[in-house]
């Protein structure tokens, strides 16, 4: 295939147009004249986690609550091992961002005297179907925003230690794109689709994480050599059974309760209910004989059922359609749940790039917020928008009197290459869908997924970290025959190197500090006095080396040493 | 028929292209005739994204079967500021749905 090569300059590049994406960009078109270039792989109107709405913001400082007690909240929900500092510099602006979101266009719910109404301490009810369109659209307001849709990036591009743009291509024609940038901010998300899915048949992307976030953004850090932590900590999620749509509504919004097939609440049996508790339990329940386990909602009023009808279409309509498409619906038969296949997502747990309280990364130049970094887990949607709003303001202020880059078509040319080699793979014995299945199947079975009730130890996570090697080897011998077959072969490689640092940092946490996230059978039971710390990891020639660090505290103040 | 994530009708399909761009994994491409087709209907992550953006109403989502869906489907007609979800049963009974894309969610 002959590719067109271009060159783009700008002056603050953004990879990923999504929740915290969009933000850092109205942020830092407000604060400042620069030019700013969004790239993204889909189209930002309706692209990656919130595609099909949210429906409710889960990280707000409700009555009686402080930034403080939202620091403690997620230390103690995430056993501990969490970068207080980054939670409390989130927790601090939550509500202004919240406010400028509503301002914006998101409809809030409220009480008489305009106050909002709660969904419980941290959060609030709102009508979420459209807040892509409502950011796209403020993005779009901002003469010095530039938008480009349908490019996927593969490689930061990096000179003498220093980010300084980004390689892409085009899913709309044969073309391959140098973005050359006084700073980058990665706000591309986590990543689903490692292990072996809920659904792994037809509806294999039937999943609650975006099946389209493949984890660009942690492997073209890990292959530039950034620090990433806590990749260990997976997120597993509670979820409706077959359609994996959120339950939040149901058991915050109606109240409902956990209950096992024999009619009975079983949460208390497992200690103090924190969220992967509750899946812990539900999984042990199963196992013990006692499933299914259900939301408890029969008997619920039909107006109550009518309402979540609603608010199932605007985040998980296939809910609503299940349901209804048999005549039935939670007021006659109770909800039953189950537990996900691991992703690796910041928003929920901790894993990501390894960050300062700007969310500078470990790379001179580049910045990361949302998903994609570290260290703050249950940040959801408005804690990506800080995270985004953090980033862009340190940024602009970091580029005040900085140059732009220099081009080098070099580079350009040497992606060119690489590419053009998928298309020239004509002997490839193996399918794209081969490889990712195989891939699914390894860490399904060797690195804890849903088959083996996310159980891990060392001798299989060896086996893992043997065959993931070897995948990796034979991604690049992958056939593409037009642009989306490139396109999923770079989804594939990435989604690789993060198994192969997750497989690593699962191997290096020698306890058991969260049930199901990371349960290591080798060390059953939580070490304190051993494991209170971080584990981060740098990637350099094919091999992933593990750093620990010690806890941060939310007043204390982190600076990396070696940028 | 074999159950689709989506189905697109060709017969109602006006060939806009709006629903190509908004796709957030890109999945569905223009046929020789200019009407949309999903190319990777495995990959649809089920957003409906695709159906609302869809001015005639020519695509139809349903649920696999390993899901649990039984030939039912959903479809969406935008109405200024409400979205009107239809679904209908294999048996050809639809339910309509209202909601005004202006007032928050009770639960």
């Amino acid at each position: 295939m002959d590719f067109k090569l271009e060159e783009l300059n700008t002056d603050i590049l953004i990879i990923g147009g999504g929740t915290a994406g969009c933000f850092s960009a109205i942020t830092a078109a407000e604060q400042s004249n620069f030019k700013i270039l969004i790239v993204e792989k889909a189209n930002i109107m309706r692209s990656g986690c919130l595609a099909a709405g949210v429906n409710a913001i889960n990280a707000y400082i409700g009555k009686g609550e402080t930034p403080e007690s939202f620091v403690e909240y997620v230390k103690k929900d995430s056993e501990e091992v969490v970068r207080e500092d980054l939670v409390y510099s989130i927790a601090k602006e939550l509500n202004t961002v919240i406010k400028k979101i509503e301002d914006l266009g998101l409809p809030i719910l409220k009480d008489k005297d305009g106050k909002y109404i709660q969904r419980g301490k941290r959060s609030i009810k709102i009508n979420g179907e459209n807040i892509k369109p409502i950011l796209a659209n403020a993005v779009y307001k901002h003469s010095n925003i530039k938008v480009l849709n349908k490019i996927n990036i593969i490689d930061y591009i990096v000179k003498n230690g220093e980010v300084i743009g980004a390689i892409g291509f085009s899913l709309e024609e044969p073309k391959i794109i140098g973005i050359y940038a006084k700073v980058v901010i990665c706000t591309t998300g986590g990543a689903a689709g490692l292990y072996k899915p809920n659904n792994p048949g037809f509806s294999r992307h039937k999943m609650w994480y975006c099946p389209f976030n493949t984890g660009a953004g942690y492997a073209m850090g890990i292959r530039a050599g950034a620090e990433m932590t806590s990749f260990e900590m997976r997120f597993i999620a509670l979820r409706c059974k077959d359609t994996i749509a959120p339950t939040g509504t149901v058991a915050q919004g109606i109240g409902a309760k956990q209950i096992n097939g024999k009619g009975e609440a079983y949460i208390h049996k497992y200690g103090k209910p924190t969220t992967p508790i509750r899946l812990y339990a539900t999984l042990m329940e199963n196992k013990n004989g006692n499933g299914p386990c259900y939301l408890k909602t029969k008997g619920i009023t039909k107006e109550q059922e009518e309402e979540l009808f609603k608010a199932y279409l605007n985040m998980a309509p296939a809910q609503t359609l299940k349901w209804l498409e048999h005549n039935r619906g939670p007021s006659i038969e109770n909800i039953e749940i189950e537990g996900t296949e691991p992703y690796i997502v910041g928003g929920h747990t901790a894993s990501g790039y390894w960050v300062d309280i700007n969310r500078r990364t470990t790379l001179k130049g580049l910045y990361a917020a949302g998903d994609v970094a570290g260290g703050s887990p249950k940040k959801y949607v408005s804690g990506c928008f800080v995270e985004g709003k953090i980033a862009a303001l340190s940024a602009i202020k970091e580029i005040a009197h900085k140059k732009t880059p220099k081009k080098d078509n070099k580079i350009l040319k040497k992606y060119l290459k690489k590419i053009q080699q998928f298309f020239r793979n004509e002997n490839s014995l193996i399918s794209i869908e081969e490889l990712e299945e195989s891939m699914q199947k390894v860490m399904d079975e060797y690195a804890g997924g849903i088959s083996q009730g996310y159980v891990i130890n060392k001798n299989k996570l060896n086996i893992a970290e043997k065959r993931i090697d070897e995948l990796i080897d034979l991604a690049y011998t992958l056939q593409a025959k037009d642009l989306h077959d490139l396109l999923f072969i770079h989804e594939i490689i990435d989604r690789l190197y993060v198994c192969k640092v997750l497989v690593q940092h699962l191997k290096a946490r020698k306890e058991t500090r969260w049930k199901c996230y990371q349960e290591n059978y080798d060390y059953p039971k939580k070490d304190d006095k051993n494991w209170k710390k971080y584990v981060n990891s740098v990637y350099k020639s094919g091999v992933v080396k593990i750093i620990f660090r010690d806890l941060i505290g939310r007043d204390e103040f982190y600076e990396h040493s070696y940028r | 028929m074999n159950f689709m994530s989506i189905h697109i009708d060709k017969e109602k399909c006006i060939g806009c292209g709006k629903c190509i761009i908004v796709c957030p994994g890109s999945l569905i491409y223009q046929d020789n005739n200019g009407k949309a087709f999903i190319k990777y209907p495995k990959d649809c992550w089920g957003c409906t994204a695709c159906l609302k953006q869809c001015s005639v109403q020519a695509i139809k989502y349903y649920l696999g079967l390993d899901m649990g869906g039984g030939g039912g489907y959903l479809t969406i007609k935008k109405e200024a500021e409400y979205l009107d979800w239809y679904i209908t049963t294999k048996e050809g009974k639809t339910k309509k749905i209202r909601i005004n894309s202006k007032e928050a969610n009770k639960y």
